[in-house]
């Protein structure tokens, strides 16, 4: 049942990092058990909420649905990597400052994808917003405060 | 550079300050249960029942416990203490015994090296079963030839009230409708599934970390299950993610197979539901049926209210005694109505069981009268707003229970009802919504209601709080309550208050997440509660620690302590408004004389009570009032109902912050609106859940989320911290029939059976009576 193990290299946050674990392991397994990065958040495992949400070469994908071999030379980039406590981004910003947190587990995934529709449209209607958090879901918010974050981050990152 | 400026806040209570959690979830640092780990920790498999009825005639554990990095494998006879999850009564075992009840309850557990290793080891416990008919749903379970689950002829539990005399009623009456309505089962799907983690100590002591509302509620449990003394647990809240009343009883279940498994292993066990497994066997809110007669004068004034209640209970009684018996209470409505007869039952079936979920039973009768009344507003040629305010109680008028609704409860119900209308533009909707042609219609509905704030008499024991406050000699402040934060804002609530109790800046304050052994047993959170109760215990320290303080500054200033006022972050005589000493100044003072700037306080709510042959009494402190109201398009081709606009008003009593209250009405709202629209549990004839993921069990996105705006009323409630009430479960609880009146004010047509989907909404609208 177990599976054999792979060496994968990748840049994440930035820095060069190299694993070595199960092939059949996900990049969502990989980051929270053997990096110790535990901001990316697993809801339901399958693709179905976002709360695992990163950033590859700059896409939004689930993490949970990545098998670490997919992700050998790619960039990705986690919530731990976008900012702090000291310095949070804009985004991150927006999100505290508008009421978009409640629980705050489906945070990290709304504001990586966020992050990945700002980079591509700094403009976004509310239209646009809609349909690229519609892979998020938010069980505590009812949307309108993360809607509303998004748009105010969308003035603060210009 | 910008100089900070010194934080002199004017008031803290009221502002819509940022979250206190806000940075460490905005960045992920907070620190939810599946991000903690521990040395030599284990990972946990659970084996449950494939059958929703079986005998169990062997469990053998020894191939599982001859995998290599497998440390436990636990069935029933693995339990050091009780076997028994008590929640109001003893019947539901943490391992299934000689039978298992429902599809999915716990028959074995594993603690491995990895999940995957405990996954795979689950796979090699054999069991062997005897498979036995099961009773299937509601009205199942009440046929004569139904097996046995448990109970009274499988009811659990009966209420009733009797006030007045309903046949009078209806004698009385110029008109008379009766209806039945049915609801569905409802998940939570909080976006962390429940975990637990278990620490064995060294003296045989046990701490619990884990994702839950009621901390103490764990702390029976494991002390229960393990058969230790309860100063030898604690439990330890992690980072919540979401908790609706999902996490009200069930936690103590996984906590409990955590903690078995970690005293047999001798390691710290973590267990972590899979999504799939969350979905089948924990707790939901119950389906119900319920049937209501109705009569009226031509007026429209109410005559009287027949009602009888059914909630599908599930395999064991766990809340479901409590969740009917708020069911019954609230069954009437906000309504002045002189005679009510209602009769209410929970019944055992072999199904999950169910439990709490915000409104905890009421939900599934606000559905009910509120599409009474619109029914009855219809039929008698009336607006559904004339009825309502004709009908609503006002101060002085007695509720279904026969309590007297006084002013210094604080009574804002029909402000409710005048703003929601006004700010949605009812009547000008109403009037362009009437003789509509077409394929796609539009239409408005509204819903109004009360609800008990606080455990009410059905918790009269429990209903007190405990919480701790201490200063540190560089002023920072840090407070311990025993309620719990799931999301709601409840630490920033809190802090907000401590704040402005003891006059010194939001920024000094910081709060613990519970814990057990900091703060005496102080109830669940649950019943939008934690606010009055959590923040009065908190009020209670304050005063203490000022006491303090305030000899302080009297032997350094020569001011009397009864003159002295705290502010702004500073101690003001409150004779000629000067400043005395800074808050920091004081609690130099203080600690340079010794004083104790450490406190506990206590809060008991006031008496409530419950007469079990009638149904009378003062069964609730306060009351909160709502009225919501709902804007729809239906597409008469496919029954596609479009929620376009939601207008919540609530009276709260006080807004302590006004964005997380907006918060909770509008994430509410989203969970009402799934419950009326798209949300449906299916299982095949076997009890076997279908809907085990977020695919098959949809629930909104952003997508399907309207535009909500929330109205705050404020009619103070005296006991209440700053008149503050509680406002975590209404937000849900009336968008359902307001969508469904509004569906009716499109179509011309009832929705009797929620969810509204279009199927249903098609077969109405093609004249299909359903019900
Ligand atoms: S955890 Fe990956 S989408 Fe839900
Ligand atoms: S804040 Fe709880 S799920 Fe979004």
């Amino acid at each position: 049942m177990l599976s054999e193990k792979v060496k994968v290299s990748f840049i994440l946050n930035g820095s060069p990092v190299e694993v070595e674990v199960p092939s059949h392991h996900t990049l969502l397994e990989v980051l929270r058990e053997r990096l110790n990065l535990t901001g990316t958040k697993e809801g339901c495992g399958k693709g179905e909420c976002g709360a695992c949400t990163v950033l590859m070469n700059g896409e939004p994908v689930c993490s949970c649905m990545l098998m670490i071999t997919q992700v050998e030379g790619a960039e990705i980039l986690t919530i731990e990597g976008l900012g702090d406590l000291e310095n949070p981004h804009p985004i991150q910003r927006a999100f505290m400052e508008n009421g978009a947190i409640q629980c705050g587990f489906c945070t990290p995934g709304f504001i990586m994808t966020a992050y990945a529709l700002l980079m591509k449209n700094p403009n976004p209607d509310r239209k646009q917003i809609k349909e690229a958090l519609s892979g998020n879901i938010c069980r505590c918010t009812g949307y309108m405060k993360i809607e509303e974050a998004v748009m105010n981050a969308a003035r603060e990152v210009k | 550079m910008i100089e900070r400026q010194v934080s002199v806040v004017m008031s803290i209570v009221g502002e819509r300050v940022v979250r206190v959690d806000a940075a460490e979830k905005a960045t992920g640092r907070a620190k939810f249960i599946d991000d903690m780990k521990f040395p030599g920790m284990l990972h946990a498999s659970v084996l449950r029942s494939p059958y929703a009825h079986a005998k169990i005639l062997s469990i053998d554990k020894s191939e599982a416990e001859a995998v290599p990095g497998v440390y436990a494998v636990c069935t029933h006879e693995d339990v050091p203490g009780k076997n028994r999850h008590h929640v109001v009564t003893d019947d539901q075992p943490f391992f299934a015994e000689d039978v298992a009840r429902h599809y999915g309850e716990a028959i074995a557990a594993v603690a491995a090296e990895t999940r995957e290793l405990a996954e795979y080891a689950v796979t090699k416990i054999k069991v062997e079963y005897e498979e036995l008919p099961a009773a299937l749903g509601l009205e199942n379970a009440l046929l004569d030839e139904a097996p046995y689950v448990g109970g009274e002829e499988n009811i659990f539990r009966r209420y009733k009230i009797r006030k007045g005399d309903v046949d009078k009623g209806f004698d009385e009456s110029d008109i008379v409708i009766e209806h039945k309505f049915v609801t569905p089962y409802q998940e939570h799907a909080y976006l962390e599934t429940n975990g637990a983690l278990a620490v064995p100590g060294s003296v045989g002591d046990m701490t619990v970390y884990g994702t839950m509302q009621c901390p103490f509620y764990v702390l029976h449990a494991v002390s229960d299950v393990l058969g230790l003394p309860q100063n030898m647990v604690r439990i330890i809240q992690a980072a919540t993610g979401g908790g609706f009343g999902g996490k009200e009883d069930v936690p103590s279940l996984v906590a409990a197979i955590a903690a078995v498994l970690a005293c047999k292993a001798g390691r710290p066990v973590k267990y972590i539901l899979s999504r799939e497994e969350d979905l089948i066997c924990m707790s939901k809110r119950h389906p119900a049926i319920v049937r209501i007669k109705m009569g009226a004068k031509k007026t429209g004034e109410l005559t009287a209210i027949e009602a009888d209640y059914k909630v599908n209970a599930g395999a064991y009684v766990t809340l479901s005694t409590i969740v009917l018996w708020r069911g019954t209470v609230h069954v009437a409505g906000p309504y002045r109505c002189p005679n009510v007869k209602v009769d209410a039952a929970a019944v055992a079936t072999n199904m999950v069981p169910c439990g709490a979920y915000r409104g905890f039973g009421t939900p599934q009768v606000i559905f009910a009268h509120e599409s009474m009344m619109d029914e009855l507003a219809f039929r008698l040629g009336m607006d559904p707003l004339e009825i309502r305010k004709i009908n609503a109680l006002c101060v002085g008028d007695e509720t279904s229970t026969g309590q007297v609704i006084t002013e210094e409860m604080g009574m804002g119900l029909m402000e409710t009802i005048e703003r929601a209308s006004e700010e949605s533009g009812w009547a000008e909707k109403r009037k362009k919504y009437s003789n509509q042609e077409g394929e796609t219609r539009k239409g408005i509905g509204m819903s109004t209601f009360l609800y008990g704030v606080g455990l009410g008499a059905g918790g009269n024991y429990m209903a007190r709080a405990g919480a701790h406050i201490q200063v540190y000699d560089d002023a920072s402040v840090l407070l311990a309550v025993g309620t719990a934060e799931m999301g709601q804002g409840m630490k920033t609530v809190l802090s907000q208050i401590a704040a402005e109790e003891l006059g010194c800046p939001l920024e000094n304050v910081s709060i613990i997440m519970t814990d057990t052994s900091h703060v005496p047993d102080s109830g669940p959170t649950v019943a939008s509660r934690s606010t009055v109760v959590s923040g009065n215990a908190l009020r209670d320290a304050a005063m203490k620690i000022k006491a303090g303080l305030y000899a302080a500054v009297s032997k350094k200033k020569g001011v009397p302590p009864e003159v002295m006022e705290s502010r702004d972050g500073a101690i003001y005589n409150r004779e000629n408004g000067k400043m005395l000493m800074t808050f920091g100044e004081a609690v130099n003072a203080a600690t340079g004389t010794r004083k104790h700037l450490a406190a506990q306080g206590w809060y008991i709510s006031p008496n409530t009570d419950f007469n079990e042959e009638d149904g009378h009494g003062n069964i609730y402190f306060t009351y909160t009032w709502v009225t919501q109201v709902a804007e729809v398009e239906v597409d008469m081709r496919t029954g596609q109902v479009t929620v376009e606009h939601l207008t919540c008003a609530h009276d709260i009593g006080r807004a302590i912050n006004p964005t997380l209250m907006e918060g909770q009405i509008q994430g509410g709202s989203s969970q009402g609106m799934g419950y009326g629209t798209m949300e449906e549990i299916l299982y095949d004839k076997k009890g076997r859940m279908l809907t085990t993921s977020l695919s098959t069990y949809m629930i909104p996105t952003i997508q399907d989320m309207p535009d909500v705006t929330p109205i705050i009323v404020e009619h103070p409630y005296k006991e209440g911290p700053y008149g503050a009430k509680g406002v975590g479960e209404t937000p849900l609880m009336g968008i359902a029939p307001a969508v469904t009146n509004a569906i009716r004010s499109a179509t011309g047509v009832p929705i009797r059976e929620i969810p509204a989907k279009p199927e249903r909404v098609l077969k109405s609208l093609e004249g299909e009576e359903i019900l």
